[in-house]
């Protein structure tokens, strides 16, 4: 049944789609009438930045798909002909896997911002969800396609990261050989994961985006000072401290574009493995089930979680380490999930926020960054103790939220947004 | 928050170390890709030392001769030796499959790829690292990859290298240098003690030749990115201009 309220085109082609498909009441629903706060600062990029290198990654996936052969004997020197013997391929791939990695640095600020200003508070509980079910689409989204160029580094890193499934008690070894599809990571691994990789996660990864996406025009976007602008709105209905998202914040993310365009092309011309970060060494190896590299590290994205399960070398409660570690790893991506009910606080903003707030979040910060650097790293003794002390500090940042949101005293909120 | 990014960016300098990874080796070089001369040389240096057993399965002759100006009838004659090969052909070596296992204990790497493996330090040390030994089965050793199988097969150009106990310029742990030269003692010095058919300056060189040919032959395409950066970026350039003046007249109604 149309709404008959619906904005429509006077005339013209635009009124003939209209009649039918209602084009200019989504351009003004997601747009032209979307208004959001004026005082977004620089974090406000990370969003559209994250779409643009989705985007990125779904064009250059695509042409790679196209050269790119998924067999366990072809694998390698498919990439290698894309690299030599496919024109532009080299920037085709490197575009790839710099923007796999740019993915994540644009995914992590966006969720840093997200915590600064309480973007994850109600009413935006959903908006965090389908976030968070982003990230975590796109950690296996990433997993997999690591595994494609088939090197050393892929091999080994997959073989790790699957054998986790191994430490679960009773189904364990059962699971971890139904993920393989072999009794060792072999071609058939490869085959489905290229299929997951290239056909199932990215569907799930854009219809995830999709929802994230009406669920925050829904409710509204949040800003710095975690104003809600539908407080005050004019005689037409339009919030006082809003301005429509289109042109405003069109224009201002083509210069943020502009900015990250030019370091993320500097990457793909002159850095492409990222000092063996992006393109680890030993993936210039082919992939070898009877040589072990001298040190598995996961690509850097992963290290943090990498390094709390490494940090657990104790048994508890009869749960020996491994699986314990794979308990405290899941559960670190896991707590965030539930993240908008651990957080009593009144207010929003970090602006607003009493001291503890503050001091958890830099610390918490400090942690994942500290546990980034230790998952690269071979562990000795003292850096286990370092990981368990970060680990210690990530869950104190989530489990004791609930009390030191509601007991430290937070400063009024404004009316009106500032600045 | 720009302190917080700076905090960041220094917590993670000093993995960037870690990542460049590998043990230290005693020399190093700096690929230059713009040197075609050193580059030609490389490449026939590989082809009539190192190919024989080594292939470079990924790259082509033709790609090769393209990219660093070799004439494709100076390839034919000169760089092609397998008759079943031809210039548009990836460098293949003639040895089977198996033979280089059986022959020398392990296969022969394909070094497309090495200096992207290894590093270039790596490959010019290994190089230059070679030296009588007769406790090896080939009669040679090497100081970067010990008991490394491989012949010294560039020995008719450097001459007979041997370890011996000399003054050395290289730091020795334990020992503090001599006060009036400046050096010290240690019996780790490599000397060439039969000349070859290169003076120890020229095999060097040769060195950084073949070094620099691998250095290429990793990644080709760097060429062709170190080209079109300076183009992508000054577009970026204009385009970040001409997007911020944009911005800054539509924001001028926002109070």
């Amino acid at each position: 049944m149309a709404n008959p309220n619906k904005a429509k085109a006077e005339s013209g082609i635009m009124r003939w789609v209209d009649d039918r498909f209602p084009a200019t009441q989504m351009m003004q629903d997601h747009l032209t009438k979307y208004y959001a706060p004026k005082n977004f600062n620089f974090l406000y990029l990370f969003g559209v930045l994250a779409l643009l290198v989705l985007i990125n990654q779904i064009l250059t996936g695509v042409w790679l798909t196209m050269s790119y052969n998924p067999s366990a004997e072809g694998a390698f020197a498919s990439i290698e002909y894309i690299m030599r013997d496919v024109e532009w391929g080299w920037l085709i791939r490197y575009m790839h896997t710099t923007g796999a990695s740019a993915f994540f640095v644009v995914i992590y600020m966006h969720m840093f911002r997200a915590l600064m200003y309480g973007s994850y508070k109600a009413p935006r509980e959903l908006v965090w969800i389908f976030g968070m079910t982003i990230y975590l689409a796109l950690m296996a989204e990433a997993f997999m396609g690591y595994l494609l160029p088939w090197g050393q580094m892929s091999y080994w890193g997959a073989q790790v990261i699957i054998s986790l499934f191994s430490a679960i008690p009773g189904i364990g070894p059962d699971l971890a050989q139904w993920v393989r599809g072999d009794y060792l990571i072999s071609g058939i691994t490869l085959n489905r994961f290229f299929a997951l990789h290239v056909v199932a996660l990215p569907i799930v990864i854009l219809a995830l985006v999709v929802l994230h996406i009406i669920a925050l025009h829904e409710v509204g976007s949040n800003n710095p000072d975690g104003v809600d602008i539908k407080q005050k709105k004019d005689e037409t209905g339009k919030p006082l401290d809003g301005i429509a998202f289109h042109p405003y914040y069109t224009v201002k993310d083509l210069v943020g574009i502009a900015i990250f365009l030019f370091v993320f092309c500097i990457v793909v011309f002159y850095f492409p493995e990222g000092g063996g970060y992006f393109i680890e060494k030993p993936n210039f190896e082919p992939a070898n089930p009877l040589v072990t590299p001298d040190h598995i590290a996961p690509v850097w994205y992963f290290t943090p979680f990498y390094a709390i399960l490494r940090a657990i070398t104790f048994s508890l409660f009869g749960l020996d380490a491994k699986f314990l570690g794979v308990l405290f790893m899941g559960g670190a991506i896991a707590i965030l999930f539930v993240l908008p009910w651990l957080d009593r606080s009144p207010v929003r903003s970090m602006r607003y926020k009493g001291w503890i707030s503050k001091v958890m979040l830099a610390l918490f910060c400090i942690s994942f960054v500290i546990l980034g650097v230790l998952g690269v790293l071979p562990s000795t003794e003292g850096r286990t103790l370092l990981a368990q002390a970060c680990t210690a500090m990530y869950f104190a940042f989530f489990l004791l939220m609930p009390i030191y949101t509601r007991l430290e005293k937070t400063k009024p909120v404004p009316e009106r947004v500032t600045g | 928050m720009k302190k917080q990014l700076f905090a960041l960016l220094f917590a993670l300098l000093p993995i960037t170390a870690f990542a460049a990874g590998g043990a230290s080796v005693p020399h190093s070089m700096d690929p230059d890709l713009s040197n075609k001369e050193s580059l030609q040389n490389g490449m026939k240096l590989y082809v009539n030392y190192c190919m024989g057993c080594h292939s470079m399965e990924h790259q082509r002759f033709a790609r090769s001769a393209e990219d660093i100006g070799i004439p494709q009838d100076l390839v034919e004659e000169n760089l092609i030796f397998s008759p079943d090969l031809a210039f548009n052909d990836q460098m293949q070596i003639a040895m089977h499959g198996g033979d280089g296992e059986s022959w020398f204990g392990v296969a022969p790497p394909d070094l497309s790829l090495m200096s992207r493996l290894r590093g270039t330090d790596y490959i010019y040390s290994y190089l230059l690292g070679f030296y009588r030994d007769p406790s090896q089965p080939l009669g040679v050793n090497n100081t970067v990859l010990a008991a490394s199988a491989m012949p010294n097969v560039l020995e008719p150009l450097q001459g007979v290298q041997e370890m011996v106990c000399a003054e050395t310029d290289q730091p020795v742990a334990g020992q503090s240098p001599d006060p009036l030269s400046g050096k010290y003692q240690s019996c780790d010095v490599l000397k060439v003690t039969q000349p070859g058919a290169m003076e120890p300056d020229e095999f060097e060189e040769a060195i950084y030749d073949l070094t620099n040919f691998l250095a290429y032959a990793g990644e080709p395409s760097k060429l062709q990115a170190q080209a079109l950066a300076p183009k992508v970026l000054i577009f970026i350039i204009i385009f970040g201009v001409i997007a911020y003046f944009l911005k800054r007249e539509y924001w001028r109604d926002v109070h």
